[in-house]
């Protein structure tokens, strides 16, 4: 533990960190550009000099490890100068057209120019400039504006893990590129965004939509994943305009993926906001007193056992009880809460959690993959497990090989391996064996199958043999949805899931079925069925329903979500739902009203009452509960064959994501490279 | 297949032995230290000038990102990105040169082979460029032909030079004022006696 002087404050700081850092902790603003908390070192902007006595001149505080009896100055003369001289280099070839850019307001750039930067110019020559780069349908690039801090560059080689992006050509010629002008492929390019200090990548969609200083941010959770991101809403009017990262160090560091940052423009279109009801097999606007009418007219006389209810991937835990409740006093518990028909067993709670957390991740020494993509699943927790590789975590794979951007042992995709490492004949459980924090994750693809429950009673069993020790928990389960953990906390599986719903409506054996924004099923086998639709986009779940209720998408509402560790966080409103769109429960409340029998509960506070007498584990907001450890899954035989991830394309999950153009274009912009790969192309 | 192999460059036998020499000099998985030697043989198989098709041939022979290869290739001023002629012509044009009369020799060269900097004769012989520092200040004026110096030049010599590789004569290449090396033009000027040692 070095102990240095700071600004003539004498402070100890842990050894091995770095001048810049001590001066954080002494308090000290130090500016810098290049240097990045999470990123390699580079040392290249020059910003951070500071005057050290005894040195003949001043260092790069950003890369220089403390020492004992460091004496440090940062507001020397000298110093003083050392910036202004930085700072006008910088600035000889920025073109300074702060009014034009995007990241003005909130440029790194300009702020530090103001703070440290001279007033004047003594640059009298031409500036250079140089040729903006394609970067794909998410940034948007001024490369003239470029300080070649290299960010972006380290970010993409050291987080993302795609090596896609470089600086060409030297000195004055310098230039920040994709490898020959293509996008940055990675589900994590638009922190590219965040990372540049300066204008030259900025928000391709968002461009000259907004100021900073127009929006209005509101602190969320994002629900595109099972991750539960922490996000700020910026929005301006009834409009979202952008969606940016928050800090927890837990869940999301300070990334998101592509999609939680930029299917915000899915939030404007296909939005529903009237209700509809169906009339002569034609959907019609309606008020939302004829659609509830419509609903008591038909519900009129129906048993309970012939009502049924699909929740979908982004219900908060408020609608979802709510729902759950209206069912119940309609006298129907039919409520099938995974969509996708994933054998989840919700019988114990350690059995669908990520019970070691996110971060838990980094302590783990080995890591089995199975049935699961983490890459498109949760891009976020696809970083973590990169980042842990890098310091030393092994991966192992039963599954689809894909490139999950580290370096994967494969076993192959059959599940039959599953059984082989139960009974220890696998490479894969010997090195479970001989870790000392051995853990995997199961992903929904491996319990969509016929085979489901079996494969998780394998894997469960796998966990109990190797992974689950004192203090240790290696058992987890990777969600695709923001609302699944959820659904299973309020006890929504049913017999048969999701399939047996939807044959029993075209058998005619159900007559009524509701869903609450359920758009990953196929709703071709409700079109005889009475179905009820509440959700917030015309997508799937709407091709057959009958009435359609508006409700409110997660940016315009506050809700409960258990991401896929168990933590529970709440998304805040940042704006009004469009048109007569309503939160959902408040439409599930005043439905039940016309039907005669009002929900308990009159307002929010209510209804989490309710919710934390039903899920008690909803209560204790932002921790990762520690779930005792027990047997779930039905044991079975695991036949042999391909076990493969859910999720077709990253960037259509949801109905959010299918109606953002931003995504679509994504995808175009892939299909694109794959047809010129394959010379298929045009 | 990787698109340069599709696109024709493989090593030749010989230059394959010579990268693996390169290869051999770092320890194992170090491979990539030698992309530097590798992008010069590739250069000079290629007839002076390294392509995309190559950088990326180089990178799957190193295990790398080719954009770390195109990096490397980009930032050093000897890798050629544009087909260059048989002989590339490089008048040094810093400072000591320049004092001694790199822009007459320079001027000499342009009026002799009819082309500007950075153009290639018509006959596809040379290519011109002016380079910085050569670093053989003692006998500027200097101009690199290919891999050879010829220093201590004059625009008459230059152009002799020129006519003499273009008829395919063997020009000697170093100083061409007739001194050794870079040891003083005519007499010694210092050190002139012999001293025993005591």
């Amino acid at each position: 533990m070095p102990t240095l002087t700071i600004d003539g404050k004498e402070i100890e700081v842990e050894n091995g960190i770095t001048v810049l850092q001590a001066c954080e902790e002494a308090g000290v603003e130090v500016p810098r550009f290049c240097y990045h908390e999470r990123l390699s070192i580079a040392g290249n902007c020059r910003m951070c000099l500071v005057d050290m006595e005894k040195a003949p001149k001043p260092i790069a505080s950003c890369a220089m490890p403390v020492g004992e009896g460091m004496v440090i100055h940062t507001n020397t003369e000298r110093v003083k100068k050392a910036r202004e001289g930085v700072m006008e280099f910088l600035l000889i070839n920025h073109p300074l057209d702060c009014p034009i850019c995007d990241q003005g307001g909130e440029c790194d750039l300009q702020d530090q120019a103001v703070a440290f930067g001279r007033s004047g110019n003594r640059y009298e020559e031409s500036k250079r400039a140089v040729e903006d780069k394609n970067m794909g349908p998410l940034i948007s690039t001024t490369m003239t504006r470029c300080i070649h801090c290299m960010r972006c560059v380290r970010f993409s080689t050291e987080v993302a893990g795609v090596t896609d992006m470089g600086s060409l050509w030297r000195g004055e010629h310098t230039e920040v590129t994709t490898y020959l002008g293509k996008i940055l492929d990675s589900e994590m390019s638009g922190n590219v965004i965040d990372l540049c200090p300066v204008g030259a990548l900025t928000n391709k969609p968002y461009a000259f939509t907004a100021r900073s200083w127009e929006l209005k941010g509101t602190e969320s959770i994002d629900v595109m994943d099972a991750v539960g991101s922490n996000i700020r809403v910026d929005a301006r009017g009834a409009a979202v305009m952008r969606v940016l990262p928050r800090l927890h160090e837990d869940v999301n560091e300070e990334w998101i993926s592509d999609k939680t940052r930029f299917a915000c423009d899915g939030l404007k279109k296909r939005r529903l906001d009237r209700p509809y009801v169906r009339r002569r097999g034609k959907l019609e606007e309606a008020s939302w007193s004829d659609a509830f009418a419509a609903i008591k007219k038909k519900l009129k006389g129906m048993k309970g056992a012939e009502i049924a209810g699909v929740v979908g991937d982004l219900a908060d835990m408020e609608s979802m009880l709510a729902f759950k409740d209206l069912l119940g006093k309609l006298g129907s518990k039919r409520i099938e809460g995974r969509q996708d028909g994933a054998a989840i067993d919700n019988a114990v709670r350690a059995g669908y959690l990520l019970n070691a957390g996110i971060s838990g991740i980094e302590d783990a020494d080995y890591l089995l993959l199975v049935g699961t993509n983490p890459r498109v699943e949760a891009p976020i927790i696809n970083t973590r497990i990169r980042k842990a590789v890098l310091s030393g975590l092994k991966v192992g794979n039963v599954g689809n090989a894909e490139d999950l951007t580290y370096a994967v042992e494969e076993f192959g995709d059959d599940k039959a391996i599953l059984n082989a490492i139960i009974s220890g004949k696998h490479a894969a459980a010997d090195a479970l064996k001989k870790a000392e924090r051995p853990m995997i994750i199961v992903g929904q693809g491996a319990l969509t199958g016929e085979d489901g429950a079996a494969v998780l009673k394998a894997v469960r069993d796998i966990a109990d043999t190797y992974c689950v020790k004192d203090g240790w928990n290696g058992y987890g389960m990777l969600h695709t949805a923001a609302s699944r953990v959820g659904a299973m906390d309020l006890g929504l599986v049913t017999k048969g899931g999701v399939d047996s719903i939807l044959d029993d409506a075209s058998a005619d054996k159900l007559k009524a079925v509701f869903l609450l924004g359920s758009d990953e099923i196929d709703t071709a086998s409700l079109k005889k069925t009475f179905t009820v639709y509440i959700g917030t986009h015309g997508d799937e779940g709407v091709q057959n329903a009958d009435v359609i209720l508006p409700a409110a998408a997660y940016t315009e509402k506050s809700g409960t979500y258990i991401n896929t560790e168990g933590r529970v966080q709440r998304t805040e409103k940042a704006v009004f739902a469009p048109g007569d769109a309503r939160e959902d429960w408040t439409i599930l409340r005043a439905l039940s009203d016309v039907l005669g029998d009002t929900l308990p509960y009159d307002t929010l506070a209510q209804l989490r009452d309710a919710l934390a007498k039903a899920v008690p584990a909803a209560k204790t907001l932002d921790t990762v509960p520690t779930e005792a450890w027990g047997d779930f899954g039905t044991a079975g035989d695991v036949a042999s064959g391909g076990i493969a991830p859910t999720i077709e394309n990253f960037y259509l999950t949801n109905p959010i994501a299918r109606a953002s153009e931003t995504m679509s274009q994504c995808v175009d912009a892939r299909e694109d490279i794959a047809g010129e790969a394959t010379g298929t192309h045009g | 297949m990787s698109t340069a192999e599709k696109k024709g460059f493989c090593w030749t036998k010989e230059n394959e032995a010579l990268a693996q020499h390169h290869i051999a000099k770092y320890p194992e998985g170090r491979q990539q230290s030698a992309v530097m030697p590798l992008l010069d043989i590739a250069q000079r198989q290629n007839g002076g000038h390294v392509t995309v098709e190559i950088m990326e041939y180089i990178a799957d022979y190193l295990d790398m990102p080719a954009i770390r290869v195109q990096e490397v290739a980009t930032f050093y001023t000897m890798y050629n990105h544009r087909p260059i002629g048989k002989h590339h012509v490089q008048v040094c044009g810093t400072t000591p040169c320049w004092l001694r009369g790199s822009d007459k020799i320079l001027a000499a060269i342009e009026a002799h082979l009819g082309i500007k900097k950075g153009e290639t004769t018509a006959d596809g012989l040379f290519t011109l460029g002016e380079v910085e520092c050569a670093g053989a200040c003692v006998n500027a004026p200097v101009v690199s032909i290919g891999d050879d110096y010829f220093e201590d030049l004059s625009p008459e010599r230059v152009t002799e030079i020129l006519d003499m590789i273009k008829d395919g004569k063997d020009v000697v290449a170093g100083p061409q004022n007739g001194r050794q090396t870079s040891a003083p033009l005519g007499e010694l000027t210092s050190l002139t006696e012999f001293v025993e040692k005591a």
